[in-house]
């Protein structure tokens, strides 16, 4: 599927967000020099093929009292990780999972969950809990908790700022 | 800023994605949170304007747009921390940079309009800084529904 010159106008046109008016498609729709239905359409068509990921809000975790967040991350033997990933992934505290591939010998992980809590105990549990729920105990494990972010903006896809979803492991 | 309330919970907590596809999507979202339109409209500007929310709209997928994304790590001395932060938040094509406890201690997200400029990108950071620069990107993504509770 490729993105056509219209797509590519509407998702520029909606990088900033939706406009909080009645009609908010029609709005876009004017400014983009398209019909409200083509607008409708084309966003249907784009979740279906997933170039849109989701449409809804985009929360600062922080501010909704989740103070700490760990990047989780395990050594798990490669035929295992898929499925490793899955069961990680089902838990409703895991707002991210990924495999990415290890950098021997400095980085020797493969799996990737991000973990949010209230503060660093909580996150603390919640490894635990998900070792214990994944059957991840025994493999080698770190847990990168932030120490502060330093830049928290969108990224550019379209000679423009946009911004994607991982907002915290890509 | 405004205390969260339960109704701006209930808002966060319904509106994470599926976000209607019709010419009054507002007034259809505002019908299941049993509210009417111009609250839902409201509060949704005062949570953006409060920074609970740093957008609401749609979130897009890099790759599947064209574009090129990846995680990257480095170990930056400690001493050389905020200058090494500077030089690399300065390119546009670093959308996040965290610092974390590990010897890899700083970690950034590069998103690219094609996927061959995240290795120059990298490439750049990597010159720039004389640090070895850790490209990981996803091999697999696993899916963790919609979620975070308000």
């Amino acid at each position: 599927m490729a993105l056509n010159d219209k797509d590519r106008r509407l998702l520029h046109a909606l990088q900033d967000g939706l406009p909080l008016v009645p009609r908010p498609y029609a709005a876009v729709a004017e400014a983009v020099g398209l019909s409200e239905a083509d607008v409708v359409a084309r966003l249907a068509r784009l979740a279906d093929e997933g170039v849109v990921k989701r449409f809804g809000v985009v929360v600062r975790h922080r501010e909704l009292g989740y103070r700490a967040n760990a990047m989780t991350v395990w050594d798990v033997p490669d035929e295992a990780v898929a499925a490793t990933g899955r069961r990680l992934a089902e838990l409703d505290f895991v707002t991210l999972c990924y495999r990415r591939p290890r950098r021997l010998p400095d980085w020797p992980y493969n799996l990737f969950a991000m973990i949010h809590g209230r503060d660093r105990a909580s996150v603390l549990r919640l490894v635990e809990q998900a070792t214990e729920v994944a059957g991840l105990a025994g493999h080698p494990r770190a847990i990168l908790f932030s120490r502060r972010g330093f830049k928290q903006r969108g990224a550019r896809y379209l000679g423009q700022p946009a911004r994607p979803e991982p907002a915290l492991a890509g | 800023m405004h205390e969260i309330d339960a109704v701006d919970r209930r808002i966060i907590n319904e509106l994470q994605g599926g976000f209607p596809l019709s010419p009054r999507p507002y007034a259809e979202a505002a019908e299941r949170l049993e509210m009417d339109e111009g609250e839902l409209i409201e509060r949704l500007q005062r949570l953006l304007d409060d920074g609970v929310l740093t957008r609401f709209g749609p979130m897009y997928h890099a790759e599947r747009m064209g574009g090129g994304l990846t995680l990257a790590a480095m170990q930056v001395p400690e001493d050389r921390f905020e200058a090494v932060a500077e030089q690399v938040n300065a390119h546009p094509e670093v959308a996040h940079n965290y610092a974390r406890d590990h010897v890899l201690n700083m970690w950034f997200v590069v998103a690219t309009d094609r996927p061959d400029a995240i290795g120059e990108t990298l490439k750049a950071i990597a010159a720039e800084t004389g640090l070895e620069v850790f490209d990981m990107p996803k091999l697999r993504e696993f899916f963790v529904g919609l979620r975070f509770e308000a």
